[in-house]
């Protein structure tokens, strides 16, 4: 029997094997070279990316978890994780969904056809999300705007995928980095041609299929010269994913005069109040302002998760590139977040925004840590931070790790940090006006938030405020 | 002449101090009220048991207002039903811009009162209307509320709620202290204006120039966390004169 014969035999084995248990929807936990086998397998994936995949997995089986973060949780087993789980199955109607949740999509304003789909619940013709992605895909098609799963980029645009996946956030960069690049489940990939300005937020598809991401996304967005971008991560409705490990990567690259916009809110389940439950969130992402006049936006509202472990980050290598960061981070209850970015100067004359908004309330843990870093050709460089801190009660903390690294002389550095309360005054003169103590709590925030909130393209900032008044609902006192 | 506000043997303490110690008052329809009174007498202290201010705890007595007795309401309650007082000390708060916080107020009143509420164009007209009248620069509407303001500026837009919002029983806790002439003729102005058969006033003040222009129909001095001497204009003569111990108990 040659060997090719034997693999087969022992692949199908394994596919039976798992097979069995595919019906439960979950492969069995564990980890190991047969697990990426298996995912590789299930996806269809050409011979190259599974080598890749291998590769990355024996790397991370070298590589040390990082404990510098200011979290603390209790050591992750990584094989009793189930790493592959098939799309769940579409409920038959909401009355199927958990109560709450509804409650939740009802006062964050979301359509009931989206609230079906969000919930998982199979949606009728009118908001088929296949005949809505069908129609977008049309119209970004004639503009020759590539939008699709990552997964059908590798077996549709292979040459795009191997020049750009992993030439950001390298498959070795760090422990959940590589974890991911070996057992990444689906994602999204976008690529937008020479001198395209995409013409619509590429948000609305991504969300109606968002439900089915699963823990291990991974997403590459490539903005060529002269383009035009603006992606919308996530949505404002919980998600109760009760999985304990998220461990995603996103990769952007923008050329000569391109512009990347990219928009998280993010609410995964945050545990409850002694911190039970809840998803860990260790997610690298990062982008690359590859060419002149570059410019890469992240703004986040990052509401959920018990462990928050995040750092978008921007490397500024194009001469006058400009990289931009604007981040909300909510700690309610047990809650712990770690989080801020990375701006690497390079180029000439590239500037950089920080602007860091982080709210603690009950017993939440709220960090900023960020680094801001000149390289010797950055001449004429330039940063301005500003880590902004509100508290709301007396059991909640904040923290501020600003790291400045500078090799240039000419590079300017400008950083600024407060730290408030919200104030007894503050509340009971609003309330003195009329205004619901309630109403009056989520004006406070709302106009702390108003700088970063202001970035977030039109629609989704309508919801990321809703979503911040239900977080904060009942948390003061 | 009927009763607005009637406060009856009211006793309260902030923290574990006692500040008021039996208060007596009856504040009338349509009249103005001027509360005097030493440095640390508690007449702010009295202002904000009125407003339920969450730091004053009201131990004895009541206060009845429009014939109910809101001694136990929320500040909101109170604040719907007509009560407003203009802060000795407004606060500040980032990023809540001023137009937006006083459309919210005004609309949360209308809401109340059954009625429905202004569109942002309609506030607006409405609002440029009264600044102008009060001497304001336009662009302190487009700020957050009271951020980087000047101690005039924010007793004139304590000022500029009050005539938006149309209250039926106001507090003015040193609205002249701080304000140079001109702004406190406008603020006087402003309040005459607003003197109507149905609105209470009650002024607190150490200063007779506002009492020129407004003219009290009451003078009540507070000292010790009491009421000592009720009467006309000509208490504040006497004060002048001779300051607050005349009026001490023997
Ligand atoms: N927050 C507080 N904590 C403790 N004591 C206070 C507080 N506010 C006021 N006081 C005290 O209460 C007394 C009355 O104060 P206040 O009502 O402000 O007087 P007035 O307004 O007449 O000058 C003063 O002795 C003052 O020191
Ligand atoms: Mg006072």
């Amino acid at each position: 029997m040659g060997m090719e014969k034997v693999d087969k035999i022992i692949n199908s084995d394994y596919e039976l094997g798992f097979e069995v248990d595919i019906e439960e929807e979950k492969a069995p936990p564990g980890l190991s070279e047969d697990t990426i086998r298996f995912i590789s397998a299930k996806k269809n994936e050409p011979q190259w990316m599974l080598d890749l995949r291998l590769k990355a997995y024996h790397a991370w089986l070298k590589m040390e978890e990082p404990r510098w973060a200011k979290v603390t949780y209790p050591p992750i087993d990584y094989q009793s994780i189930s790493y592959w789980a098939a799309p769940k199955k579409a409920l038959e109607s909401l009355e199927e969904v958990d109560p709450e949740i509804l409650r939740a999509y009802e006062k964050l304003g979301i359509p009931l056809e989206e609230q079906k789909a969000l919930a998982g619940v199979a949606v009728d013709a009118v908001f088929d999300s296949v005949s809505v992605k069908t129609t977008f895909v049309e119209e970004l098609n004639k503009l020759g705007i590539i939008f699709c799963s990552i997964s059908e980029a590798i077996r549709d645009y292979p040459d795009l995928v191997k020049k750009y996946m992993f030439s950001v956030v390298p498959m070795t960069d760090n422990f959940f980095a590589a974890l991911n690049s070996a057992v990444f489940s689906d994602g999204t990939f976008v690529y937008i041609p020479k001198g395209v300005k995409c013409p619509m937020e590429l948000s609305t598809y991504f969300r109606i299929n968002a439900q089915n991401t699963g823990q291990f996304e991974r997403t590459l967005i490539i903005a060529d010269e002269g383009s035009y971008v603006s992606y919308n991560e996530g949505c404002s409705a919980p998600s109760r994913d009760e999985n304990q490990l998220h461990a995603a990567v996103v990769e952007l690259i923008a050329h000569k005069d391109a512009h990347i916009n990219y928009s998280t809110i993010q609410n995964w389940y945050p545990g409850d109040a002694e911190g039970r439950g809840g998803i860990y969130n260790f997610v690298t992402k990062r982008g690359l302002c590859e060419g002149e006049n570059s410019k890469i936006t992240w703004t986040q509202v990052e509401t959920g998760s018990v462990i928050t472990w995040k750092y978008p980050s921007c490397i500024l290598k194009g001469d006058n590139s400009v990289g931009e960061f604007y981040s909300v981070a909510i700690t309610r209850l047990a809650q712990q977040a770690d989080t801020g970015t990375k701006m690497i100067h390079i180029g000439k004359n590239t500037k950089s925004v920080i602007i860091s908004k982080g709210i603690s309330a009950q017993k939440g843990q709220n960090s900023y840590r960020g680094l801001v870093k000149m390289h010797e050709s950055a001449t004429g460089a330039k940063n301005y931070s500003e880590c902004d801190s509100l508290l709301i009660g007396d059991r909640c903390g904040a923290h501020t790790f600003p790291y400045l690294e500078s090799k240039c002389e000419s590079a300017q550095i400008e950083h600024e940090a407060t730290t408030s309360k919200i104030s007894e005054e503050q509340l009971f003169y609003l309330r003195q006006r009329g205004i619901k103590e309630e109403d009056a709590v989520s004006m406070i925030v709302h106009g702390f938030c108003k700088d970063v909130l202001s970035k977030l393209p039109m629609e989704f900032a309508v919801e990321a405020k809703a979503l911040l008044d239900l977080t904060l609902e009942g948390s003061v006192g | 002449m009927s009763t607005m506000m009637k406060i009856k043997d009211l006793h309260a303490q902030i923290g574990d101090k006692q500040i008021l110690k039996g208060i007596d008052l009856e504040l009338l329809k349509g009249k103005v009220h001027a509360i005097m009174g030493p440095n640390g007498a508690g007449k702010s202290t009295l202002s904000k048991a009125i407003v339920g201010h969450p730091d004053v705890e009201v131990t004895k007595g009541t206060i009845v207002y429009k014939d109910k007795d809101i001694t136990d309401w929320e500040p909101e309650e109170r604040a719907l039903e007509g009560i407003f007082m203009a802060f000795q000390h407004p606060v500040e708060i980032p990023g809540v811009n001023n137009a937006y916080f006083l459309r919210t107020a005004l609309n949360a009143k209308r809401k109340h009162l059954g009625l429905p509420p202004l569109n942002a164009a309609e506030f607006l007209r409405l609002l440029k209307e009264k600044i102008k009248e009060l001497g304001m620069r336009e662009e302190m509407i487009h700020r957050s509320l009271n951020e980087g303001f000047s101690g005039g500026e924010k007793k004139l837009n304590e000022i500029l709620q009050m005539e938006i919002l149309e209250p039926d029983f106001v507090i003015l806790d040193e609205i002249d202290s701080g304000l140079d002439i001109d702004a406190l003729k406008k603020v006087s102005e402003a309040i005459n204006k607003m003197r109507t058969p149905d609105r209470t006033f009650m002024i607190i003040t150490h200063y007779r120039k506002i009492l020129d222009y407004i003219e009290p129909d009451f003078v009540h001095v507070l000292k010790n966390g009491k009421v000592l001497k009720t009467g006309g204009i000509e208490i504040v003569d006497a004060l002048e004169k001779e300051g607050y111990k005349i009026f001490e108990e023997v």
